[in-house]
């Protein structure tokens, strides 16, 4: 794997040794809290921290190990890129299942309700499958792509020595230890924020170090310029870290009990919480994942991105904007009337600043588009930023208080979510992710290009039927809430719009299997082509220039 | 800074710099995506003239109301306002109506007070009383003949205004004892005075001891609520024990566990709830459900 | 617009060249936002209503509430009626800002896969709860709501239930030092009817509703807990007192 400039790099050591203390004080606590802690869960989550600061521990030992630490001597730190990538298919491949689950539960509780089992209920489930695919699947997609991105377009190798390492592991141990929680049911309470404190607490410290190695590598940079993607990852760390930290502001009920009260309440709660909630959309699942696009989109079809000047505008906007739009979320609630209308305002100002990125990212193409026939990556791409496209003009829609007082409450949401969530975000990710395995592991391009059409038409086909179960779906649950018969009076009772809901959900649930076969075969084809011989594939990938680092 | 690049393909130049590989063309914001731009903050500007949308700064109070300014809140009771104007004409017909006879025989009133009591059950009642009000265990099937309190218009419509054993003040109000839970009979009197019971319903293949001591317990017990045969007492809720139509349900185990905790079903009450002239809709629609009785028949003191 | 990109920008010059004032720009671009929405609603007094009767949960119902949070059931059911008219004649009176005023965190939802259940405190009996909760479909039959037998068999873990009074407390919930100090006196006192506490629990919660929830005396299950957190839902405000055209209420 080393290259012809590649040198190796002796580490200064106070990395190792910085995180070799956050992991023993952790493991301090973490005892302490097996030992002292004030409910079951606690004591549980003790124990599962002390394995895991303990085996932490051994990492940075062992990094050091023989005659001092040596790191990685390619021109790029790209192991730890490798372990997102593995990371971010298997996270993938988690989040969907329990969302097929979750389906299948809604279309029939009786068969998939497990009796011995009962904390394996939908409302644990269900934040389970928010988060695995939101944070686990995206956050790593989003981690493992702005390492790769930072390093290719800045010139220059990660930053911080072992503390991208403590980076990766760091946020795999917050998703074990939000997830299990979930289970056992150690949760906040709202929604995409779920985690307790002191999970939270972990993830700002790791959030941090992500922060710095971000931009200790774009210091480091040999590029006079900090490319567009960077503005996007950029600005997603920076905003998630603002936003995590005010709306997770709490007080715990013990400093070893695995419950906390909220510093905010009641209304100012949820305006913080859906300033949050609606920013974790903006910032999370589209600037992170923009930043994703400006890179593969051009990289992948060699063109050159369509407009800067659109780049710089609608960046700059779409930052500007998207943070006071929260307030759609709640409208006609108890929230003030003045606060709604600001957040429909500024979600329908959204809409073009959000529309500035699909036409960069399509126009792109422009000049290329027999790719799209040609290459299911670009394909994929492609469709990705149309769902994008889709999803930025149904919400600012949506954000229309009288759409949504119809809108609101029903899978018509979850219909718009999934539109965004599968269409953009799952497309985007799986698309970077074919562009980075041949590039990453040096092969000629993936191990079964029919594998990846297969995988392309399952997944569309499966987006397909999701929401198309689910705008039906919500649409005839919002008017029969508010239908009335000719003599005034309330047409139907609510069990009847939940049985009305029935073959909607089987359709959903047949479209949720469909996108998790995608991944699985995605899964498997990735895993071809890490350990196998793909000289023969079909799917050849323009080789990564070899930059060689200006002096 | 940058040397000139011109892009092959569409022959535009390009920004000049690149990153790995990649560059940028300069080309100009779309006119299109500027003027939908433009509008959407036009737009907003307008509805914020209009409509409540800015606070007031720190140290002050209020918020700019809008030239139009609006109200969900105020919206929403003009809106109930018109509902129950639509409906008043009907209701005060209904407040005045004193029985289902009243209701029956004015047809528009009747087909009225059908439809607002359809309505009112499946968002109310059925979630307790079943969708076709056949009651589920502990909940009384309303289609039947059998009532717990009397089946006339007047009694259903006192139980739905103040409920059975609700936190209403002036509830239907009864309380059979655990004779079990509270150690009142043994094991041995309940299964007795069980078998007893479910002999007054024709069940056959019982020991006859234990029949006869289930009788004096029952004597001794129970009559003074289910009546010396057995067949109830409306005036205090008590099921006919006779009819084998079982609230609780009418296996051995289930009797006898009626009899070992005493049940003790709770009715909520709808008064306050629910508008007066609604609770009397749905009382004849409970009432036509099958079992309405007339009001002369209620008033004896003992069930059928 | 400049066509010449030879000449610098202010941007290529400022913000694409220095990633710390890029970040600043960054952070100073997203603050304003949520400052102006944010901020206001702590200090305007309209925000929240005056109305009489919100009381802050008794340790039972606080309990109760956890347990709701624990198993997700905010997933499924909201608790914000919203102030249009078939939602005000389905579930009841419109939420008010004040009811949630001591929930931490809030429970408005975001999805109603079942009903909303704002004031769904005293519609149906405890009875009616533990049988739905252990079995929906036994009284709904096309419900697709899980079940949740375990919990009458949970026994209540309320240890730690003074503290979370007094942190609650602390954040400004108005519990007397008295509330804090008995708060398990009182726990208990409101699964018994003929508890001593009786009169000192209705005393420091007036209203608070004394019985034992889940028809078993012998222990204190997460049952009893749920259900008397769910029979509070919406019956705390006086609504007489209150009137929608009144100018402190207009937001
Ligand atoms: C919490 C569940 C519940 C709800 C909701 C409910 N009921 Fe009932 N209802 C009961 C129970 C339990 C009884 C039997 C009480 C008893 O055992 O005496 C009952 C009894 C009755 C009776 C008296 C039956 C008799 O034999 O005397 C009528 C009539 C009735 N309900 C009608 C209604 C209507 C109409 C509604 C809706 C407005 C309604 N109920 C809502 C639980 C409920
Ligand atoms: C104080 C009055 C009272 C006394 C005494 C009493 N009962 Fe009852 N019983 C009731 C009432 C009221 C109900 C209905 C409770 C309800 O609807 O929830 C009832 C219900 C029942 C039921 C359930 C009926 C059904 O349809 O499922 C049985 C069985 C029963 N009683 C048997 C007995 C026996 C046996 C005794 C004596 C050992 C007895 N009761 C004494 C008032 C009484
Ligand atoms: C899978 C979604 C789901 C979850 C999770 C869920 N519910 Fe439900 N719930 C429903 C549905 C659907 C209904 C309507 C049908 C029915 O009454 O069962 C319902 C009805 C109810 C009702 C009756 C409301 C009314 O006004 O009729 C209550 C009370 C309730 N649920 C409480 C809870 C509690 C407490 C929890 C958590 C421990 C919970 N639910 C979890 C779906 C759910
Ligand atoms: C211009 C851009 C967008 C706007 C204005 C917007 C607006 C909205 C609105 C109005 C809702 C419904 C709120 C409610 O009624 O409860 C919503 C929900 C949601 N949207 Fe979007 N949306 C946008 C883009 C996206 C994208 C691109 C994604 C995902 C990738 C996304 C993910 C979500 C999610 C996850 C929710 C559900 C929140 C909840 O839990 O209730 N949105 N959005
Ligand atoms: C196999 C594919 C998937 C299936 C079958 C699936 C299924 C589900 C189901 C059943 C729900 C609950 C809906 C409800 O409560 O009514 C849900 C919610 C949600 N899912 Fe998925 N999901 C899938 C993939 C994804 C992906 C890839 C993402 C994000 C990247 C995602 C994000 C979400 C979010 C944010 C919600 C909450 C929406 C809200 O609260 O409004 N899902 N999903
Ligand atoms: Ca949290
Ligand atoms: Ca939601
Ligand atoms: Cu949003």
């Amino acid at each position: 794997m080393s290259q012809a400039t590649a040198m190796p790099v002796k580490s200064s050591g106070l990395d190792g040794m910085l995180i070799g203390l956050i992991c023993i004080l952790g493991a301090f606590w973490s005892l302490m809290a097996a030992a002292r802690g004030v409910d079951p869960q606690m004591v549980a989550h003790g124990w599962l921290m002390l394995g895991g600061f303990i085996i932490g521990l051994v990492l940075v030992v062992n990094a050091y190990s023989a005659n001092g630490r040596v790191e990685e001597t390619g021109l790029y730190h790209d192991n730890v890129i490798k372990a997102g990538a593995i990371a971010t298919m298997f996270w993938a491949v988690v989040g969907l299942l329990v969302g097929v689950v979750i389906a299948l539960q809604l279309a029939w509780p009786n068969i998939f309700y497990f009796e011995q089992f009962g904390f394996l209920n939908f409302g644990r489930l269900r934040p389970l499958h928010t988060s695995a695919v939101i944070f686990a699947f995206g956050g790593n997609a989003l981690i493992a792509t702005s390492f790769y991105v930072v390093q290719r377009t800045s010139r220059a190798r990660l930053a911080g020595g072992l503390w991208p390492w403590f980076v990766f592991w760091g946020y795999q141990f917050f998703i074990v230890i939000a997830a299990s929680g979930y289970v056992m049911g150690v949760t906040q309470a709202q929604e995409y924020a779920e985690p307790e404190w002191y999970a939270d607490i972990w993830l700002t410290l790791v959030w941090v170090a992500y922060l710095m190695v971000f931009l200790g590598t774009l210091w480091k940079r040999k590029e006079p310029h900090i490319y567009v993607a960077n503005w996007f990852y950029l600005a997603f760390i920076v905003t998630i870290a603002v936003l995590h930290l005010v709306n997770n502001l709490s007080i715990p009920v013990d400093p070893f009990g695995s419950f906390s009260y909220r510093v905010f309440s009641g209304v100012q709660n949820a305006l913080t919480q859906w300033w949050y909630g609606h920013n974790a959309v903006g910032f999370f699942l589209t600037a992170g994942f923009l930043g994703i696009m400006y890179y593969f989109i051009p990289k992948r079809v060699e063109r050159p991105v369509y407009s800067y000047r659109l780049s710089i505008v609608h960046f700059w906007t779409l930052i500007f904007i998207y943070i006071w739009a929260g307030p759609h979320h709640l409208h006609y609630t108890a929230l003030p009337e003045w606060a709604q209308t600001l957040g429909m305002t500024f979600s329908v100002m959204l809409w073009m600043p959000s529309w500035g990125g699909m036409i960069n990212g399509l126009m792109t193409l422009s000049g290329a588009w027999d790719k799209l026939r040609t290459d299911p990556v670009v394909r994929m791409m492609v469709v990705s930023v149309a769902f994008y496209g889709m999803s930025t003009f149904e919400g600012p829609l949506m954000s229309i208080r009288a759409v949504n007082a119809l809108s609101h409450y029903t899978d018509w949401t979850i219909g718009h979510v999934h539109s965004g969530a599968l269409g953009w975000v799952g497309m985007i990710s799986f698309g970077a992710i074919y562009c980075m395995v041949p590039w990453l592991w040096k092969k000629k391009g993936m191990w079964s290009r029919a594998l990846i059409e297969w995988h392309f038409w399952l997944a569309t086909l499966g987006i397909l039927l999701y929401i198309a179960a689910m705008w039906p779906s919500g649409i005839t649950q919002g008017l029969m809430w508010r239908a009335y018969n000719d003599l005034g009076f309330l047409e139907y009772s609510f069990i009847e719009t939940v049985e009305a809901m029935h073959p909607y959900y089987i359709i959903r649930a047949g479209g949720g299997l469909l996108f998790l076969a995608g991944a699985i075969l995605m899964a498997f084809n990735m895993y071809k082509t890490i350990t196998g011989d793909v000289s023969e594939t079909e799917d050849e990938v323009t080789p990564q220039p070899r930059a060689i680092p200006a002096e | 800074m940058s040397e000139k690049h011109i892009d092959q393909e569409t022959g535009t130049e390009t920004t000049g710099h690149e990153w790995d590989g990649i560059r940028e063309l300069d080309n100009p914001l779309p006119r299109w995506w500027l003027w939908i731009f433009y509008a959407c903050i036009a737009w907003s500007v307008v509805y914020w003239v209009l409509m409540p949308a800015w606070p007031a700064p720190p140290g002050m109070q209020g918020f700019t109301e809008g030239v139009v300014g609006n109200s969900e809140r105020v919206n929403v009771a003009e809106d109930m306002q018109a509902l129950q104007a639509s409906r008043s004409e009907f209701f005060t017909r209904l407040d005045a109506a004193e029985s289902y006879d009243a209701i029956e025989s004015d047809p528009a009133l009747f087909r009225f007070a059908l439809a607002a009591g359809e309505s009112n059950f499946a968002n109310f009642c059925a979630t307790c009383h079943g969708a076709g009000a056949q009651g589920f265990t502990g909940y009384p099937n309303l289609n039947d003949d059998v009532w717990l309190w009397g089946g006339s218009f007047n009694d259903i419509r006192t139980t739905l205004l103040y409920g059975i054993r609700s936190d209403h003040a002036e509830t239907r109000y009864s309380q059979m004892p655990a004779y079990g839970a509270d150690g009142l009979l043994s094991r041995e009197q309940i299964r007795n005075v069980r078998d007893y019971v479910l002999s007054l319903s024709g069940g056959t293949g019982f020991d006859a001891a234990a029949l006869s001591a289930g009788a004096e317990v029952f004597a001794s017990q129970c009559a003074t609520c289910h009546g010396d045969n057995g067949m109830g007492d409306r005036t205090q809720g008590a099921p006919d024990l006779t009819d084998a139509i079982w609230l609780y349900g009418g296996s051995p185990e289930q009797v006898e566990n009626s009899i070992w905790r005493g049940p003790f079903g709770v009715m909520p009450a709808w008064e306050g709830r629910l508008d007066d002239p609604v609770i009397t809709a749905l009382t004849a629609y409970v009432y036509s459900l099958g079992g309405g009785e007339a009001e002369t028949a209620a008033e004896g003191a003992a069930g059928e | 617009m400049a066509d010449t990109p030879q000449k610098p920008s202010f941007h290529q010059k400022f913000f694409e060249k220095n990633s710390l004032i890029l970040t600043l720009g960054v952070v100073v671009t997203i603050s304003i936002g949520g400052i102006v929405e944010i901020a206001p609603l702590f200090y305007l007094n309209s925000t929240i209503e005056e109305v009489e009767g919100v009381r802050p949960y008794t340790p039972l119902e606080l309990m109760g509430r956890q347990i709701y949070m624990r198993e997700g059931c905010y997933n499924c059911h909201s608790q914000m009626i919203r102030p249009l008219r078939d939602e005000v004649e389905r579930y009841g009176h419109y939420s008010l800002a004040a009811e949630s005023m001591y929930d931490r965190p809030f429970q408005w939802g975001s999805k109603r896969t079942g009903p909303d259940l704002a004031r769904v405190g005293g519609r149906y009996s405890d009875e009616w709860h533990r049988d739905h909760l252990i079995h929906p479909q036994s009284v709904v039959p096309e419900s697709i709501m899980p079940p949740y037998a375990f919990l009458q068999d949970a026994v209540l873990d309320y240890s730690t239930i003074t503290a979370h009074l007094r942190v609650n407390q602390f954040l400004g919930v108005p519990y007397s030092d008295e509330a804090v100090e008995n708060a398990v006196a009182d726990l208990e006192a409101q699964v018994d009817e003929f508890s001593s506490g009786y009169d000192d629990l209705i005393a420091r919660y007036p209203g608070a509703q004394i019985r034992n929830f889940d028809g078993n005396a012998e222990v204190i299950t997460e049952m009893d807990a749920l259900i008397a957190y769910l029979q509070v839902l919406g019956t705390m405000v006086d609504f007489s007192t209150y009137s929608p055209d009144a100018e402190a209420n207009q937001r």
